[in-house]
Formats: structure tokens, C-alpha cells, sequence
């Protein structure tokens, strides 16, 4: 076990995910527990079977839609918002990944740790901007922690999409997004770009799009799949998820073009493995750049690493002077400990 | 280059070759000279430069990334040239990114020691993917699923020509191929295809509709044997030689056994073939070696002298479209006949003529190709003695006659996604036949020959069946036969049942017949073994 008075010793990595025990609760757990508090609403992220959930409303309002049969007690903390738990001072501060999701800012003991969650610094009408918050430990995602990952601009990718659909005016264009976040944000992107028509959304995709627009987003004419006339359907630009493109759903519409939004996009052999063929590298994480970036600029004087290449981003802050680890190995010299 | 770039991402990832076509019409429609008759030449495989090898790329490279990440990168992208592209850390430089142009110009100017130079100096300007361009360019091998026929044809479509006409006048150009753009854009005449070793499109068959043979003359066609080999043109003129495939891709490299033979004048039409031993073939002619051996050959760009020796390579000729200088494919086939047996007298040892096949009627004839079983043979060919040489496929003067397929009642074993339209079908299986021990092994693939109503039932029936999955491929509990047609079962080493089936097709899907009626092992190898 870990002590509390070992440096960093009140945040620990239990089996259920990362614990603060004075304030007796779980950030992220993997598994249903009596407190958590949850960075935003991916299914890696926010799970149903939490006794008590803490997060940001908008978070609160997505994990609602996913799981509608789940009713934990919840706290709603806007960005900014302090509450204190245990001696444990904690808020929450914009990630910029999707709609609602949120840093962890912990203090306790004179100590401040920030849980990053998933996180990007790039521009996204439809997530609040990432803030940089200065503390001592940082705790970052790590999912395109290699240094082949550097995203371009995604106005530039949207284009891809765009030209095509001059080139192919007479073919479906069927574009591959997660539902939540990904699909909102390209919607945006889109329009931004001064496409006008009707865009078709998959089954999937309706209720947190619904969702973002209730919270005010406007994406101009959005209709479902379901119910529209298939020669409409031939020519028009549809969004579903990238699971749905290589299956028996796309067959209704005739010889598509398959795009795919995505940051893994940028690495030839996955685009191809998704069946893509206009692949969009348009991530909503952090790219090589942005990782070492912001591992900087929080000034922390150490760095735990999740979910991802660990051992590339460990590598280049040791390098560069900072004390970095792969979460997973400091949670065993805990255990050893 | 960025233009250039944007096509050749495009080109990559997608499978359709009519969308291909478009891509590529496109550009050349759209871009300016000479930005787009290079980028042809790159297409078309026409552009070689010595300096840039991926050891140069590596050292580049080297010197800016760290070594343990850049092995992560390399391990996890698993391609050279698309690993530099995306981890290249630029430094700002005060210029534009090079234009095809001028990457084309300056890399062939320059010595082997400024070529590092030169690309470093374009990889700190270009973007990920004009990075990837570049490389791919300066490195030779597109990879791009664009063949330099396809290229020719996109071309002829854009510019409402024939591929014929640009395949006959492509040997007398140069890139950037500003007199072929002027004519294209009607600017100036047709560029003349001069005297060199250039390849000249060939003449091609349909398959002869059996049904309708009554209504052809048999007195105004001839018979030739229909050679399992691989068509090609032998061309030597001025001095220089070259060995072409049908659609002139330059394969004089995998035979410099063959090539080095070309001591004669003129253009020669004929099928690629490897010496067999033994016993000499049909009408006493030389004996052909299976298929697999040509195979083999056709797989090596630079083949060893073992394998020259072993798997030695000859022309049997068909056909003259040159007799020395003189163009002779307005000439009908009989005056063109007789002129390539005249050559055929003094020809060079790497060539033989193929025979006619006398016949006075399609019933003999008929007969004939039922027996026609002999190694190497096809089946027949048939020619209008009175057509000129004409390149494309006319409909008419030359048919195909494929003997009759095979067939074998083989079990499903395998099933994978298709690409494109039928990406999410499984619509490519595998089939096997059963051991002595009562077990499946595969003997070959197929995908083709389903009606869409056909595809989706046998979809349903791989999904409902499915035992194990790896990637795109499924396993399939036995269940299902299918009849296959193949034309000839070869000995393999490569395949674990020890045979591979030569063009196989799927004939029927028999839900009716119980898999234990399937063919056994031991019936498909004896027919290879004739």
C-alpha cells in the first residue's frame, strides 16, 4: 500500500484505477465503485454501477443518454468549481477532448496533481479549450504518444472531404465517426467549410447529437438515415460509426466512398485495415507535439503516463529533463513497496 | 509536388479502378507543364534516379531523431519512407515547397554526394504527405496500385483518345512529353513513334461463343495451339532489344537469357515460355515446362544464372508486326503467316514457330481441342486469315477457344471480406478437399462468379458459420461445397496439399451435395499428374 506521507503518496493506482483515499474516490475506475469522478463520457472512461458520480454537468447529461438504466447519485461540478472531499481540494478545468470533458485538479498536503484524462489543445467548436494548470505531479493519456503522430490541420483534412465529393458527386460519401465527440465536431467542421446540403446521420449517432444540440450546437440540416428514400441517399454524405462502414449496414447505399475520421488515420496500414478511402486525420487527442508540450508547461516536476505508448513519451520528457513513468510500473513499485 | 502528393494519397487508398482512372484523368487534365508530364513519368515508372537509396533516407534521418524513437516510429508504421515522412522534424527554411519539376530536374542533375542535400532541404518544406511523395519518388516504386497501363489509359479517357494510339507513340517520348500534351490539347500533330525498340499495342481475342461457331467459315480462319505461357513482344530494332508483356510493361530484366537472343530485325508476337525436359511436346516441338516455372521467373527482377540455367526462357512466335523496318500490320494474317515462317527459317535459337493446326471442319476441329490435353496447351486459338493487324480487342477476326475446364466438388474452408463494393461481404473463399486421414486441406481461392443474390446467401451462411476469425479472414465449420472449375492442377511445393489449381472459378454452390462427397486429395493430385 501507499502512504500518505510518501511523495504523491494520497493518489494510488488500486485495481479498480487511480484512488485518492483521503477523499475516497476513484477517478476513471474501470469498475463500478461507491465514489467516482469521471473526466468525460467515452465508455473507457464513464462506467454504469458508480454509487456516486462527480463531474462536469455536460458529462452527467452524456453518461444519462449511454445509460439511461443507471441512476448513481450525481454532483454536477462546473469548470472552475471548487469542492473539497476528505481535506482533498478538487475541480475540474476544460480537456478540450469532447463536449463536457475535464482535467482532475487534486490538492492535498501542500501537493497539487492534475489527472489530464483524454485530452487535445487544438481548436474544437464543440469541446470548451484545454487550460494549462501549473502542479507537481501530471498525470497524462498517451494515446498518440509516438513521434509519427503529429496531426494536421483538420481544416486542411475536411477539404479531403470536400474535394471528393466534387470528384464523385455522383457517389454516397459514408464517413466514419465515433458518436460522441468525433461526429459532433466533424458536423462543425463541415459546416465551417461551407457545406450546405443535408447531412444523414446512422441510427448510432442521433441521440448525442440531439444531445450537443440541446446544449445549443447548431449543425444545419441533420436527418436520419433511417426512413429516407435510398436514391436520396445516393449521392449525399453520411456519417456513421467506423464499425458500421465494413458492415452489412452500408450496403444500402450504391458503391460509397468510405471516409474515416480518425488520428490513426495517419498511419497508411490502419487506414487501410478500416477500409478507408479518403482517411481523415482528425484526432481528438493530443498529437506527439502537443503531449510534449503540455507535459512542459504544467511545470510538474513528474509525470505518470496512461493509456498509450508510454515508453516513447517516457523516453523523450527523461530526455528532455523531467521525471516521467508508465503509470502501470509505478502502480507495481507501489504494490512492491 | 503538393498536387502530386494529394494524387498519389489519393491513388493509395482507393481500390476502384474506374475511380482511379478519374483521379488521374483529372490531374493531367488540370495540372500545367511540366509539373504533369513528370508526374506521368512517375506513373508510368518512366523516372529512375541513382542517389536517393533508403541507406541516404536512414542517414538523414538519423541525424535528427532520436534513434530509440525512431525505431518505436519504424516498428510501428513498418514502412521506411512513410515513417521518415510523418516523424520528419522541419526547421523553418525561407522557401516554398519544390515544385515535381523541379525535384524531378534537380535530382537527376545531381551528383550522388548532393543528393542528401538536396532532399533534406525539400523534406524541411513539403507536409507529411509531400514528404511521402517525395520519397516514394526519389526512391523508385510508387506503390501505388497504378500500373503504367492504367496511367496510359487514364490519359487516352482524359483526352477522349485511344490507348492504342498512346501506346504506339509512347516509346518515342521523353518526360515531361510536351509534343504528346500539345497533341492531346490539339496543339500540334501526333508525335512520330520513330524507329526504336518501343513497344507496339498488341492484338487481342474474345472467347469464341460456342453456340454461334456454325455461322463462322471455316475455311477463312486458322487454327493455332493456345499456349499456357505468358504473351509478350519481342521487339529488336536499331540496335536495341526489349521484351514486353501485353500491356508493355519492359520485362527484358527477368530475361536477359531471352533478351540476349534477339539477334534479328524487327517486331515478333508470341507467348513467353519456359524449356521443359524430356520427351519433345506436341507436333514435335520443343517441351514446355509447367506453368509454376514461368511463374517463378516472372517473379525475379534480376533472375540468378542457376535459375536462367535451370528454368531457361524461349519465344514461341504467332505473329510479325515488323519484318525489319517495314510495318507489316496492314497486312492480312496469311501474308503476315508467311513472312514470320520465312524469318522462322534463319530465326535465333530463342524462338520457335508456333504450328497451324489443320482442319476442314468445327466438328474436326471440335475434336481436336477435346484432346488437346498436352502440357502447355491451352486450348486453340482461331484467326481470320484475311485481318489486318489491329490493336485492342476488334470483335471478330480472333477468338479464344479454352479447351473444357476441369471441375471438382471441393469443401469451404475459408472466407474473407472483399474490397471495394463487396467490402462487406465475405465473397473470397478458400476450398479444400479431404486427406486420407479424413481431414480438409486447401487447394486454391477463389472469388468471382457470384450473382449478388448468390453473394448475400453465401454471406449469411459464412457468418451463421463462423468457428474462428483472424483479421478479415473467417473459418467456416465444413459444411458447404462448392463446384470448382479450373483449367490444370499443378504439382506445388509451395502449397501444403502439395497441388495448386491453375485459374480456378467457382462454378456452382452445391447446397445440396453433402461434404462428404467432396473430392478427396488424392483425385486432385492425379490430375495433376496427368
Amino acid at each position: 500500500m501507499a502512504r500518505a506521507d510518501q511523495k504523491f503518496g494520497w493518489l494510488e493506482l488500486r485495481p479498480g484505477g487511480l484512488y485518492c483515499a483521503p477523499a475516497d474516490i476513484y477517478i476513471d475506475p474501470g469498475r463500478g465503485v461507491p465514489n467516482a469522478i469521471i473526466t468525460h463520457g467515452h465508455a473507457d472512461h464513464a462506467r454504469p454501477g458508480h454509487g456516486k458520480v462527480l463531474a462536469t454537468p455536460e458529462t452527467l447529461a452524456i453518461m444519462g443518454v449511454r445509460y439511461p438504466a443507471d441512476t448513481p447519485e450525481t454532483q454536477g461540478l462546473a469548470y472552475g468549481e471548487r469542492i473539497t472531499i476528505g481535506g482533498v481540494n478538487i475541480w475540474l478545468a476544460p480537456a478540450g477532448h469532447v463536449l463536457g470533458s475535464a482535467q482532475v485538479a487534486l490538492e492535498y498536503g501542500g501537493e497539487r496533481i492534475v489527472v489530464s484524462g483524454d485530452y487535445k489543445r487544438r481548436p474544437d467548436p464543440t469541446a470548451a479549450a484545454f487550460e494549462v494548470i501549473k502542479c507537481d505531479l501530471f498525470i497524462t493519456e498517451a494515446t498518440f504518444a509516438l513521434p509519427v503522430f503529429r496531426h494536421p490541420p483538420a481544416e486542411q483534412e475536411v477539404q479531403k472531404l470536400l474535394t471528393s465529393i466534387a470528384q464523385f458527386p455522383e457517389q454516397a460519401h459514408v464517413l466514419g465517426v465515433y458518436g460522441l465527440g468525433k461526429c459532433q465536431r466533424m458536423l462543425s467542421l463541415v459546416r465551417e467549410a461551407g457545406f450546405e446540403e443535408p447531412i444523414f446521420l446512422h441510427g448510432a449517432l442521433i441521440k448525442l447529437t440531439e444531445l450537443y444540440q440541446g446544449f445549443g450546437f447548431d449543425f444545419g440540416d441533420v436527418r436520419p438515415v433511417a426512413g429516407t428514400d435510398k436514391a436520396e441517399l445516393a449521392t449525399a454524405l453520411i456519417f456513421a460509426p467506423p464499425s458500421a462502414i465494413q458492415d452489412k449496414w452500408s450496403r444500402r447505399f450504391q458503391n460509397p466512398r468510405t471516409a474515416v475520421a480518425s488520428g490513426w488515420m495517419r498511419v497508411r496500414a490502419r487506414a487501410r485495415q478500416r477500409g478507408a478511402e479518403l482517411p481523415l486525420v482528425i484526432s481528438d487527442h493530443a498529437d506527439w507535439d502537443e503531449l510534449l508540450m503540455t507535459c512542459k508547461e504544467t511545470g510538474a516536476e513528474e509525470v505518470w503516463i496512461t493509456h498509450g505508448r508510454e515508453d516513447a513519451l517516457a523516453h523523450a520528457l527523461i530526455a528532455a529533463g523531467q521525471r516521467a513513468r508508465p503509470l502501470r510500473l509505478a502502480g507495481r513499485e507501489e504494490e512492491a513497496a | 509536388m503538393q498536387v502530386f502528393a494529394s494524387l498519389l494519397d489519393a491513388l493509395a487508398f482507393t481500390p476502384s479502378r474506374n475511380a482511379k482512372l478519374r483521379l488521374i484523368g483529372d490531374y493531367l487534365r488540370t495540372t500545367p507543364d511540366p509539373a504533369r508530364g513528370y508526374a506521368l513519368a512517375a506513373l508510368t515508372g518512366a523516372l529512375s534516379f541513382t542517389g536517393a537509396k533508403s541507406a541516404v533516407i536512414r542517414g538523414l534521418v538519423a541525424e535528427r531523431v532520436d534513434p530509440e524513437l525512431f525505431a518505436m516510429s519504424y516498428d510501428y508504421v513498418g514502412d521506411l519512407a512513410e515513417t521518415v515522412a510523418l516523424i520528419w522534424p522541419e526547421r523553418p527554411r525561407n522557401a516554398p515547397p519544390p515544385t515535381i519539376d523541379a525535384v524531378v530536374d534537380e535530382l537527376s542533375a545531381a551528383s550522388r554526394a548532393e543528393v542528401p542535400k538536396l532532399l533534406e532541404a525539400w523534406l524541411d518544406v513539403l507536409d507529411a504527405d509531400g514528404r511521402w511523395a517525395l520519397l516514394k519518388l526519389a526512391t523508385g516504386g510508387l506503390r501505388v496500385g497504378v500500373s503504367a497501363r492504367l496511367a496510359k489509359v487514364a490519359l487516352a479517357e482524359a483526352f477522349d483518345k485511344e490507348a492504342a494510339e498512346i501506346e504506339e507513340i509512347w516509346h518515342g517520348l521523353e518526360p515531361p512529353y510536351p509534343t504528346l500534351f500539345d497533341w492531346l490539347e490539339g496543339k500540334g500533330s501526333m508525335p512520330d513513334p520513330g524507329a526504336g525498340a518501343g513497344f507496339r499495342p498488341v492484338m487481342l481475342a474474345n472467347p469464341l461463343d460456342e453456340a454461334a461457331i456454325d455461322k463462322l467459315d471455316p475455311s477463312a480462319y486458322r487454327a493455332e495451339w493456345k499456349w499456357d505461357g505468358v504473351r509478350v513482344q519481342a521487339v529488336s530494332r536499331s540496335g536495341e532489344q526489349r521484351l514486353y508483356t501485353r500491356t508493355g510493361d519492359d520485362i527484358s530484366g527477368s530475361f536477359p537469357d531471352v533478351v540476349a537472343g534477339f539477334d534479328f530485325n524487327g517486331v515478333i508476337d508470341g507467348e513467353l515460355l519456359v524449356r521443359g525436359e524430356g520427351e519433345p511436346g506436341i507436333d514435335g516441338l520443343v517441351p514446355v515446362a509447367a506453368f509454376s516455372a514461368l511463374q517463378k521467373r516472372l517473379g525475379r527482377k534480376r533472375p540468378s544464372v542457376k535459375l536462367q540455367q535451370s528454368s531457361p526462357g524461349m519465344i514461341r512466335a504467332y505473329d510479325m508486326l515488323f519484318d525489319g523496318d517495314e510495318d507489316v500490320r496492314g497486312g492480312s494474317f496469311d501474308v503476315r503467316r508467311i513472312r514470320l515462317e520465312a524469318w522462322g527459317k534463319t530465326a535465333p535459337e530463342v524462338f520457335d514457330i508456333s504450328p497451324l493446326v489443320p482442319f476442314a471442319s468445327w466438328a474436326e476441329l471440335t475434336e481436336i481441342r477435346a484432346g488437346a490435353r498436352a502440357d502447355g496447351i491451352e486450348g486453340l486459338m482461331l484467326k481470320l486469315g484475311a485481318a489486318p493487324y489491329t490493336a485492342g480487342r476488334p470483335q471478330g477476326p480472333w477468338f479464344k477457344w479454352k479447351r473444357a475446364p476441369l471441375t471438382l466438388d471441393l469443401v469451404v474452408m475459408y472466407a474473407q471480406r472483399g474490397h471495394g463494393r463487396r467490402s462487406s461481404y465475405f465473397s473470397d473463399y478458400t476450398f479444400g478437399a479431404w486427406t486420407e486421414e479424413d481431414a480438409l486441406v486447401p487447394v486454391g481461392k477463389a472469388y468471382s462468379g457470384f450473382t449478388d443474390k448468390e453473394l448475400a446467401a453465401l454471406d449469411k451462411w459464412v457468418r451463421a458459420n463462423t468457428t474462428d476469425r483472424f483479421g478479415p479472414v473467417r473459418q467456416v465449420a465444413p459444411g458447404l461445397t462448392f463446384e470448382v472449375a479450373f483449367d490444370a492442377a499443378q504439382r506445388s511445393t509451395r502449397h501444403k496439399s502439395g497441388v495448386a489449381l491453375r485459374f480456378p472459378r467457382i462454378k456452382r454452390i452445391r447446397w445440396d451435395k453433402p461434404i462428404e462427397e467432396a473430392d478427396r486429395l488424392e483425385t486432385v493430385l492425379a490430375l495433376a499428374d496427368g
